[in-house]
This record gives C-alpha cells, sequence and structure tokens, in this order.
C-alpha cells in the first residue's frame, strides 16, 4: 500500500525513526538536522513510539549514550551534522569497532571555519574510514528508504557495522518533496523485532565488550571489520531486492542513468546527482551520449560496480562535494580513478570540486562539465585534471 | 539468505584466544565470554629480566610473594616453590625486598646465550 505524501527531507526521516520505532534515541540539536530529532521528541512526547529519548549534553555523549543502549541490546539511533558529526568522530569509531548496529542519519553540512551551515560533504567525508557504512540520498524520497533498509542492513549477521543515511542539508532536508511512504505495518514487518546476538543485559550469557587489544590481536579485529564491510556489499543489495517487493522502488551500490552506450560520465552523489540527470536528458535529446553514476553507497566504496558501469566511456567527471587539500582531488575522485586504473582503458578521469559551503550547482555548471569532458574525449587531452567548479578564479 | 561467503569472527572460544589463532577464529570485535581469562593471556614475553631463585639462600619468609605485583610467586604449603615465568614480567621487587638475597635478575639475552652455548655442547 501506498501513501504519497509531501514532506521535508527532515520530515521524511523523522517518519521513518517514527515507523522504526528504536528502543533508545539519544540526541543533540545541530542545523540542519536538528528538526529530525526535535520531531521525533514530539513523537515520543506523544507516546506514537516507546522510545527512551535521551537528550544529552553533546554530539559525543549522543554517540556515547547511542553506543551503551546498543551494547546493552537495545536497537538505538542518533542523528547529527557537521560540527556534531566532528565531535563525535573519537566514539563513531568505537561505534564501528564495537560493531554495534547503529543508524544514524547525517545531514550534510560544511565544516567551520568560517563557520557555515549549508551543505557539502566535509563532514561525511571525516569519517569515512571509521568504518560506518555511509549511504547516500539523491532526495527525501532515497533518505527514507534509505533509513528503513539502513536497519536490516546494519543488523545482518554478516555485517553488524552502524550505517550513516546521508542527505543534502536544506536542499534534501527543508525542502517540500512529493514522497511515498511505506504504512507502519509494513515497515514493522520489513525492519523485523530486534533480537541482538548478544547483549550485555543478557544476563545469562555474560560476556565483556570493548576490551584491550594488543599487537597480537587488534590487527585481525581490524581486518574483521574489512571483512564485514566487504559483505556489505552483497547484503546491501540483497536487502535492496527485498526492499523493491515492498515499495516498488529498486536499491542497488549505484544508479547507473544512461550509461549503457555512453561516451562521458558524470560520478556525483546525493542531491546534485538529481541535477546531473535533469541536464543529462537536455543532452541526449541532443544526441550526446552522456550518461549519470551515482554512488549510492560510499563506504564501503562499491568498485566493481562502479568499474562495470563506467567501463565503456571514453571521459569521466567525478564531482567533490569535499576537499581533501592534498591537492590531488576530492575524496570520490580518489576511489574512482583507483578502481578504473587496472581497467588500462584509457579512460580520462577529471574531478571537479563544487558547492562548498552550499555553493549552488547551477544546471550551466553541469553543462559545462559535460562540454569540458567532449573536449577532453575530441582532443585526448587533459590539462588539468582537479578542476573547481562554480569558483571565482 | 544466501550463505555466507566470508564468515567472521562468530567464535566464542571458552578455552581463550592464543595469538596463532586467525581473523575467522577469534572472537567478533575482541569480545570476551569467560571471566578470568588474564590467565590465559600470557605477559611473561614482555619480560627482558628474568628472577632466578637460589634455593640454598631461601629462609621461605615468603615476603617475595606478598610484594609480586602479578602473582607470579607460586607457594605449596607456605613455602616458595616457582615463578609463573608465563605471567612474570621481570620488574625484580621479589629481588630487591628479598631479606637474604636469595633471588638473582638475570638478563632474557644472558640466559638465550646460555641455552645457545648449552645446545652447541650437545
Amino acid at each position: 500500500m501506498k501513501n504519497r505524501v509531501a514532506l521535508t527531507g527532515n520530515e521524511a526521516v523523522a517518519q521513518a525513526m517514527r515507523q522504526i520505532n528504536p528502543d533508545v534515541v539519544a540526541a543533540y540539536p545541530i542545523t540542519p538536522s536538528t528538526e529530525v530529532v526535535q520531531m521525533f521528541s514530539s513523537f515520543v512526547n506523544n507516546g506514537k513510539v516507546d522510545t527512551e529519548f535521551v537528550a544529552v549534553e553533546s554530539e559525543h555523549s549522543a554517540m556515547s549514550a547511542t553506543i551503551g543502549a546498543s551494547a546493552a541490546g537495545a536497537r538505538a539511533m542518533t542523528c547529527t551534522s557537521s560540527q556534531g558529526l566532528a565531535y563525535m568522530f573519537e566514539v563513531v569509531y568505537v561505534a564501528a569497532s564495537m560493531r554495534l548496529p547503529i543508524v544514524f542519519p547525517v545531514v550534510n553540512r560544511a565544516l567551520s571555519a568560517p563557520i557555515n551551515i549549508h551543505c557539502d560533504h566535509s563532514d561525511a567525508m571525516g569519517i569515512k574510514q571509521s568504518g560506518v557504512i555511509q549511504l547516500f540520498s539523491e532526495n527525501a524520497q532515497e533518505a527514507y528508504d534509505n533509513m528503513i533498509q539502513a536497519i536490516r542492513i546494519a543488523e545482518h549477521p554478516d555485517v553488524l557495522l552502524p550505517v550513516s543515511v546521508n542527505y543534502d542539508g536544506f536542499i534534501t532536508s527543508h525542502a517540500l518533496d512529493v514522497l511515498d511512504i511505506l504504512d507502519d505495518d509494513t515497515v514493522k514487518e520489513f525492519i523485523g523485532e530486534y533480537h541482538p546476538q548478544e547483549a550485555l543485559l543478557n544476563v545469562k550469557e555474560q560476556f565483556s565488550m570493548g576490551n584491550f587489544d594488543m599487537y597480537d590481536y587488534y590487527f585481525e579485529h581490524k581486518y574483521q571489520q574489512v571483512a564485514a564491510m566487504e559483505n556489505a556489499k552483497r547484503v546491501i543489495e540483497e536487502i535492496g531486492k527485498e526492499y523493491a517487493k515492498i515499495s516498488g522502488r529498486t536499491y542497488g551500490l549505484v544508479d547507473a542513468y544512461k550509461l549503457e552506450d555512453a561516451d562521458m560520465a558524470i560520478v556525483v552523489m546525493n542531491s546534485a546527482a538529481g541535477s546531473a540527470k535533469g541536464v543529462c536528458d537536455e543532452l541526449r535529446a541532443k544526441g550526446l551520449k552522456v550518461g549519470v553514476l551515482k554512488p549510492r553507497v560510499f563506504r564501503p566504496f562499491p568498485h566493481e560496480a562502479v568499474v562495470d558501469a563506467l567501463k565503456g566511456v571514453k571521459a569521466v567527471a567525478v564531482l567533490d562535494r569535499a576537499e581533501t587539500f592534498s591537492t590531488l582531488g576530492g575524496p570520490m575522485f580518489e576511489d574512482v580513478r583507483t578502481s578504473l586504473y587496472d581497467l588500462k582503458a584509457d579512460i580520462k578521469v577529471v574531478n571537479y570540486v563544487y558547492g562548498l559551503g552550499g555553493r549552488d550547482l547551477r544546471l550551466e555548471d553541469v553543462e559545462k562539465v559535460y562540454n569540458d569532458l567532449g573536449d577532453i574525449v575530441k582532443t585526448g587531452r587533459v590539462d588539468k585534471f582537479v578542476r573547481y567548479l562554480g569558483l571565482r578564479e | 539468505m544466501t550463505p555466507f561467503n566470508r564468515n567472521f569472527g562468530q567464535g566464542r572460544s571458552r578455552e581463550g584466544i592464543s595469538p596463532d589463532m586467525n581473523w575467522r577464529e577469534l572472537t567478533k570485535a575482541g569480545n570476551i565470554y569467560e571471566p578470568g581469562n588474564a590467565n590465559t593471556y600470557e605477559t611473561g614475553d614482555w619480560r627482558t629480566i628474568r628472577p632466578i631463585w637460589n634455593k640454598e639462600r631461601c629462609i621461605h619468609c615468603l615476603i617475595c610473594w606478598r610484594y609480586c605485583p602479578d602473582a607470579s610467586i607460586i607457594s605449596t604449603d607456605g613455602k616458595f616453590d616457582c615463578f609463573d615465568y608465563k605471567h612474570c614480567k621481570g620488574c625484580g621487587i621479589c629481588a630487591n625486598v628479598c631479606p637474604t638475597h636469595a633471588i638473582d635478575m638475570i638478563s632474557e639475552d644472558e640466559i638465550d646465550k646460555q641455552k645457545e652455548a648449552r645446545r652447541n655442547e650437545e
């Protein structure tokens, strides 16, 4: 059964959290994620959920309390953005390393300084090596759908890792969007009751978590996390197929848009993928062979799927909404370029850093990228492989 | 559900863990399922100097037993019995507090050299 509604991204995610009905939510407000927790706390207050809501004094405490609750055996969630995620950084690693299936929305926002509340992906890219699964969402619909699936992915016995659901601050979080939400019972049935394999509050099977490790064990425990990430790629696809049956919407590791016969491709995540698809359609109408690849999953990086989608193209532009200051381009550029290296197919890969601090990615900007790719295909030359889109130079 | 292609750390080792176990055999995230397992974790290889007992000088006062921070002095029937070399870290407190100087601290390198020499003689 489908319910078509008009909601902002934050409202859609808050509704998802209401339907998930977690045992514990611990959170601290930060723009632009504040609304999610604010709305959720009203659900708690009005008896719409059975959740124990913990109003903590910081994001570090928010994740710490969530970790405690999850270790105790609860389905526990938090939510944050930007500086909040940065402040949480230390304990995000702990959540991942203790293999706790915590789901938390990250409403993407730039990092200080200069202080800025608008969208970019610097916050999410800060935790890309923390061991957390990262899903990205083009619009409110995907943010909602990712939330529901994230529970199943995180709690899968072959995975057991935290999952962050990313969507763009303000662009997705505060803009009204039309989407289909599932009814409460369908979600309840899909995610199922939470029965953790082990829980600290289970007095019948006592055990100890978060122990001290030396050089003789730490390496193996890190590799267990790598193996879980490897498993996650398979599990994410399985859950995506299962979710299609209840929602009619299909989700994989990547969204390959008009790439079958494409010569030129743009690789981009979150809301900008929508703009890129729009421009792609216009250029297709003019007869240009262009396409868009939108990774839905950034950690683990679905390199096999990326190679498969891009193996036939001549030139690729990777659009990064975050800087690494390596002077070697953005974070996704590194991964895409590395993925394509072994093809030895001489695919030209260029990087565009765009939209920092919420600067708009205009349709003309996307068109310029395709034009640049056209020049590269024509001449076979790349003079500068790291470029800045929309920067006053 | 498809079968696991890469299982990990589902083991719940009751016998304790050991450094020759691989990542699959070890418990998930280093979780510990049995209390008191510090006994199975051998820390004796941290030692660079080793206490050696001098039987003739020992008066079995057990002052060493009381002072040892790692419970590595084993006593039997109220008498000094032996050192627990699997856990003794070689701090030397026992040698320091011994009123009859019945404990000598010998370099592990020296002991290795002596062993090597003995092997060569054989």
